[in-house]
């Protein structure tokens, strides 16, 4: 899978730059989150500009992303998700669950 | 029933680097629908979410024992109705025990049925002779 990870202020930016995430390689992202946390990362923000596809797989890797970074206080958020992708998201429901930022640029500016 | 408009019948085997063909083949059918006066891309992406789905579950549901097993997806278009047929060689599973997700508490898995169902008009899964069959249709307006 093709990621890039970068800091901005004070965050890890990890752009996803696939355009699909689905069962092939949702294991391998689920995982990169989990070693960025198990390393002391803990705000991170997933940046999805060019994820045009997500199935139930790539959806469950970022919950767990979600939920292991909550669980160590620190803040997880997801931005520049495309519109079909978000559909899925609202499907779900968790556009409740997740924070969910129109632009990278607006996601490190809040409050940590 | 009028015959098929397109019939399309792939066997891959139970394995998940296929997943984005047999994706792709739904997404390009939601643009060959002449008649099709809802949102286009919204079904191309649906088509792909479904096909998807179905195909992982059938991996998932496969016979584990066996290197060669194949998962066979049909798909075929009528004036009216898109009909897809995903059969697997595994044990099978009761699709009237598989729970609503839990909206409150989500879990990392178990979402696949619910996006089928969601998405599309009718869901069965039944077994068939040597196989099970997932048999989806959307009806087209």
């Amino acid at each position: 899978m093709n990621l890039n990870l970068e800091k901005i202020s004070d965050f890890s930016v990890l752009t996803i730059n696939e355009e699909r995430i689905d069962a092939h390689n949702s294991g391998e992202l689920k995982e990169y989150l989990l070693q960025m946390i198990e390393r002391g990362e803990k705000h991170i923000i997933v940046q999805l500009a060019h994820v045009r596809f997500i199935d139930s797989s790539g959806l469950g890797a970022l919950l767990s992303g979600n939920k292991n970074i909550i669980a160590k206080s620190g803040k997880f958020a997801l931005s520049n998700i495309q519109q079909q992708v978000m559909s899925m998201f609202e499907l779900t429901r968790l556009n409740r669950v997740f924070e969910i930022y129109t632009d990278v640029h607006d996601a490190v500016k809040t409050e940590i | 029933m009028c015959p098929s408009v397109i019939q399309v019948d792939v066997i891959i085997p139970t394995q998940t680097k296929y997943l984005d063909l047999i994706g792709s083949i739904g997404e390009r059918i939601a643009k060959e629908l002449d008649n099709f006066t809802g949102d286009r891309e919204a079904l191309a992406y649906q088509l792909n979410l479904v096909l998807t789905e179905a195909t992982v579950n059938a991996i998932k549901h496969g016979n584990d024992n066996n290197p060669q097993d194949t998962v066979r997806i049909s798909i075929h278009l009528f004036e009216q109705e898109l009909n897809i047929k995903v059969y697997d060689h595994g044990q099978g599973f009761d699709l009237a025990t598989v729970p609503a997700p839990d909206f409150e508490h989500p879990k990392e898995s178990g979402m696949g049925i619910f996006l089928i169902r969601s998405l599309m008009d009718s869901v069965a899964y039944t077994r068939q002779h040597d196989c099970n069959v997932l048999e989806i249709i959307k009806y087209l307006k």
